[in-house]
């Protein structure tokens, strides 16, 4: 150990947890779309739906496969009988919609009052016939993103665990492979399995838009690895077969307690790596699964280079500015890590969970980027406190502050430039194609800034408003 | 247990902290886990709130449950008292809090010990009312608090003020065009040479409030929000109030006329006829419009208007009786004042519908087929699915509905903007008309959609080449029309013959 010139190391703080962040339930706005024969029932109050009201905009109006079961005061005070309550709705929801699952997303006024959702589901689904997955996300112990986590947890424990015997049906099972199979005859598909190497089944887990699972398992495929399933795959009936000793990997830095699940329930094999997101994530995280199956990856580095040369006009607009995490959706890391490999300077990254386990090798990576590009390590600020966070961006006058909409509008007013950081949460971010995406959205303020630079208003408040 | 997709009012909470955020320097902390500050986004994104609002949360999490929340509560207003120096804070329940049955009094009365600013908790039970509820209560809760505190230390004001004056009461942030009715109502004041004593919720300060016993008459524009406050302070100093909602000619005329009986009585001796009469035929263009051609190919034609007491009510009024309209049913999902609804509109419609089941609503639109809706947002895109346009009259409202641009609904001012967007709701009445006239610009094929179109009957070629000689936007309509008479009938198949046996029984 020398004493001289120690090298910076990650400085983790924890806060208050009086942040902004949106509520975990609101997972079912992307859950239901991604899960195509699936219904969300969320079972909570008003408050509750209010919030999916009105977060979700213009999709309630598109009837979405989703509703709340509304909590009266009769459930509260258990006038009414729960599992009584719970079968009316649901026969209601299969009569009307015929879904293969039912999710119920226990809210904290279940937790609170004790609902045993854990309990009466296999009761229920036992005389409904059709499958009931419970999902406890609440905001008692989740923020935002969690929520898919929670959901995928429960999900993870419906996967079959044996593969169907004839090869054939396996083909079948599998969307992916189905959708890449497409009108070939069964030869060519034979010839196909050829092109992969011979390694132990892979499933990816997370849920992406469709052609972000179509353009990640077609990256693998390049490098002769074959994703088995996904979790979650397009349908519950298809979700993927997950027996012992199957390998996985996690594409979201959100997605810990399914990555337990599958080690400890499912007896699967995590591969610990950078998340796909920006080219250098996606690049480590294909190098990570090649190691793990003895594959020597072949053609990344000019796969890496050509991305980042497509993005040069992006990052000479971001190049040696300095950006601030405020922190709500768990993506924080990933992407500091990613702006930092664009020469930007991460001032502070606000997150409200860190699990150091499950990001281990997202952590490690982001301080290896750091010191590759000479750029200062930033302070990863656990259950941050929004209040003790606007002092300081005050202070360091960041060129851009990554938040919630509820200090966007009011950090531009005072000449702030904001990102608002859900939009990352539903755009789609990952892989090489994408991280186009990602520079998009993080550049649009500036380069509206840039428009309007000349005008002389920037502060828009009358008084150095108090906050 | 409910199964519900959408809500038209929102829980108690919101209430609260509506009435919290239109105060200046009035601080809100709920008490409630992390998530349920979505009321600063709302605020943020639909009003364009430049400050950041002044909420935050005493974050209900595990530990609480296990413990209570102990000494968090209490610290969490006494760092916000010392952080931003409001004049007050406001603990907010919330659901959770509703069930946790906290002393959160015990809290509040701690905190007030060490707090420099007042500290309240407001008393609003989640599983009892609603968002509009709720803030009629937190109103006069607040404003009860400071007429108590005042009298306490003698400051309470003695007797009126020199001149007729007003409390306006009850405009609120993320109001239906709150802030644009607000400015039109100090106009209309100005006008009539009353000075606006205070205004609240909106801009008010707290410290204010104690001058509110000075008005001659307290002002409540809008029936959901201020009725309590205002009745409290009827009670209290014998203020008189006036709940007649400016909207419309006929009852800015009316509101105005009530105004001058209630200052009369006072001594005040003014006479606003020659004031209105000069409003209604110069100022507004209102009176005009009901007159004119294009009003004219508007009677007789069907609206429907379901919204908030306030705005429906109204609504209902100008379309029925200043414009010849005929509303076949209005509406209100203030379930809990629903006889105040019916007793408004009854005369005006030929029936009324009391749900806060959008299912329900979009049902009886699909049902009458109205030519013009005027609704919420939901009803708007009620409307986008079967071809109906519709006017956007009351909250739950979108970021469109907060325009920059000044849209008063009430006063004289309120009164041209109405009659702009009812006019342009219906499908403009001229060019309706010679449409029909010549059959339609429009004869490509198009599929009729629709909440109940789905159909069982057949269409003979030329029955669908007549239907398709039919104006679209009317189309759906015919078809409609056309297949019931048909099922009603026996018919089997719809040719064009029947098509016409159709129009002649409907006789449209």
């Amino acid at each position: 150990m020398t004493v001289t010139q120690q090298p910076e190391a990650l400085n983790f703080e924890c806060e208050t947890g009086n942040y902004h962040t949106f509520c975990p339930i609101s997972c079912v706005a992307w859950l239901y779309q991604k899960i195509e024969d699936s219904f969300f029932l969320v079972i909570g109050t008003k408050t509750c739906g209010y919030f999916l009201q009105n977060a979700m905009g213009v999709m309630i109006f598109a009837e979405p496969r989703y509703a709340m079961a509304e909590l009266e005061e009769g459930d509260i005070s258990a006038q009414l009988n729960d599992y009584e309550e719970l079968k009316r709705l649901c026969l209601q929801i299969k009569r009307d919609r015929n879904p293969s699952v039912i999710v119920w997303i226990g809210t904290c006024t279940t937790e609170i009052i004790k609902t045993d959702l854990e309990g009466l589901a296999p009761k229920l689904e036992g005389e409904i016939g059709i499958p009931i997955v419970v999902a406890r996300a609440n905001g008692l112990d989740y923020a935002f993103t969690q929520g898919e986590d929670t959901v995928l947890a429960a999900m993870a424990n419906r996967c079959p665990d044996k593969a169907p015997v004839a090869e054939t049906d396996k083909n079948e099972r599998n969307a992916i492979q189905k959708l890449l199979n497409f009108g070939k005859k069964k030869e060519d598909v034979a010839q196909e399995e050829s092109e992969y190497v011979d390694h132990p089944p892979l499933v990816l887990f997370g849920s992406l838009p469709d052609p972000v699972v179509t353009q990640l398992t077609l990256e693998l495929k390049k490098q002769g690895v074959k994703v088995s399933g996904w979790l979650p795959a397009k349908r519950f009936t298809e979700l993927p077969v997950l027996e012992e000793g199957y390998y996985v990997s996690g594409v979201n830095p959100f997605l810990s307690r399914t990555a337990t699940t599958l080690m400890r329930r499912r007896k699967c094999k995590l591969i610990g790596s950078p998340f796909p997101i920006g080219p250098d994530g996606t690049r480590a995280w294909i190098e990570k699964i090649c190691s793990v199956f003895g594959i020597t990856p072949t053609g990344l580095d000019e796969r890496e280079a050509q991305i980042w040369e497509g993005l040069e006009e992006y990052v000479k607009l971001i190049r040696g500015k300095s950006v601030f995490f405020m922190g709500d959706n768990l993506l924080e890391v990933s992407l500091a890590r990613f702006l930092v490999r664009c020469g930007m300077t991460v001032q502070e990254i606000g997150i409200p969970y860190m699990d150091k386990r499950y990001q281990a090798a997202e952590l490690a990576f982001l301080e290896k980027t750091c010191q590759e590009m000479g750029s200062p390590m930033p302070k990863i600020v656990e259950k941050p406190d929004n209040y003790n966070q606007l002092q300081r961006i005050y202070e360091l006058k960041p060129d851009l502050v990554i938040t919630g909409m509820a200090h966007a509008n009011p950090l531009e007013a005072r000449g702030i430039n904001t990102k608002w950081s859900v939009e990352f949460t539903f755009a789609q971010i990952h892989g090489f194609t994408n991280a186009r995406d990602v520079l998009e959205l993080v550049t649009r303020p500036l380069r509206r800034n840039n428009n309007l630079k000349d005008l002389g208003w920037d502060k828009l408040v009358r008084e150095e408003a108090k906050i | 247990m409910k199964l519900a997709y959408w809500m038209y009012a929102g829980p108690a909470h919101i209430g609260t902290l509506r009435i919290a955020s239109s105060f200046k320097n009035v601080h809100a902390i709920m008490h409630a886990p992390i998530g349920d500050d979505y009321f600063n986004v709302m605020r943020s994104m639909l009003s364009r709130e430049r400050d950041f609002t002044p909420v935050t949360t005493s974050v209900v999490d595990r530990n609480v449950l296990a413990r209570g929340s102990q000494e968090k509560v209490v610290d969490n207003i006494t760092r916000k008292d010392s952080e931003e120096h409001p004049d007050l804070i406001v603990l907010t329940p919330t659901c959770t809090s509703s069930i946790l049955q906290e002393d959160l009094h015990n809290f509040v009365e701690r905190a007030q010990l060490e707090a420099k600013g007042d500290v309240m908790l407001a008393d609003v039970n989640h599983y009892r009312y609603n968002e509009l509820q709720a803030a009629d209560r937190t109103l006069d809760q607040i404003v009860q608090y400071y007429i108590e505190k005042a009298r306490k230390r003698g400051e309470l004001p003695e007797g009126k003020t020199a001149k007729p004056s007003v409390n306006i009461i009850g405009t609120t942030t993320l109001g239906f065009h709150n802030n644009h009715d607000c400015t039109e109502l100090k106009r209309l004041m100005a006008d009539l040479g009353i000075e606006v004593n205070t205004l609240i919720p909106e801009g008010a300060s707290v410290n204010d409030l104690k001058k509110m016993p000075k008005a001659w008459f307290n002002l409540v524009p809008y029936r959901e929000l201020g009725l309590t406050t205002a009745r409290y302070l009827e009670e209290q100093f014998g203020t008189p109030y006036i709940d007649i909602t400016p909207m419309g000619v006929v009852e800015t005329a009316r509101c105005i006329r009530k105004i001058q009986q209630v200052i009369n009585a006072q001594g005040a001796e003014v006479d606003y006829e020659d004031f209105i009469n000069e409003q209604t035929l110069h100022v507004s263009q209102a009176a005009w419009f009901s007159r004119s051609i294009d009003c004219q190919n508007l009677t007789g034609k069907k609206a429907v208007v379901f919204g908030d007491n306030t705005h429906a009510a109204a609504i209902t009024k100008i379309l029925a009786r200043e414009m010849g309209i005929h509303v076949v049913w209005a509406g209100t999902y203030c379930k809990y004042d629903a006889d105040w609804f019916r007793e408004q509109v009854s005369e005006y419609c030929d029936e009324v519908l009391i749900s806060e089941d959008h299912g329900a609503i979009g049902d009886a639109i699909a049902r009458v087929e109205p030519s013009a809706i005027f609704g919420t947002q939901m009803e708007r895109h009620v409307g986008k699915r079967l071809d109906i346009p519709c006017g956007v009259i009351a909250a739950p409202i979108h970021v469109q509905n907060f325009p920059i641009g000044y849209k008063p609904f009430m006063g004289y001012e309120g009164t041209n903007q109405i009659t702009d967007l009812i006019y342009n709701s219906f499908t403009l009445g001229m060019e309706d008309h010679l449409l029909e006239i010549f059959g339609g610009h429009d004869t490509k094929e198009v599929i009729t959609r629709g909440i109940s179109a789905d159909s069982d009957l057949n269409w003979t070629k030329d029955g669908q080449a007549e239907l398709n000689k039919i104006p679209g936007f009317v189309r759906g309509k015919v078809k409609r029309n056309t297949e019931k008479f048909a099922r009603d009938r026996g018919f089997k198949e719809i040719n064009a013959e029947v098509l016409y046996a159709a129009k002649e029984a409907v006789g449209a």
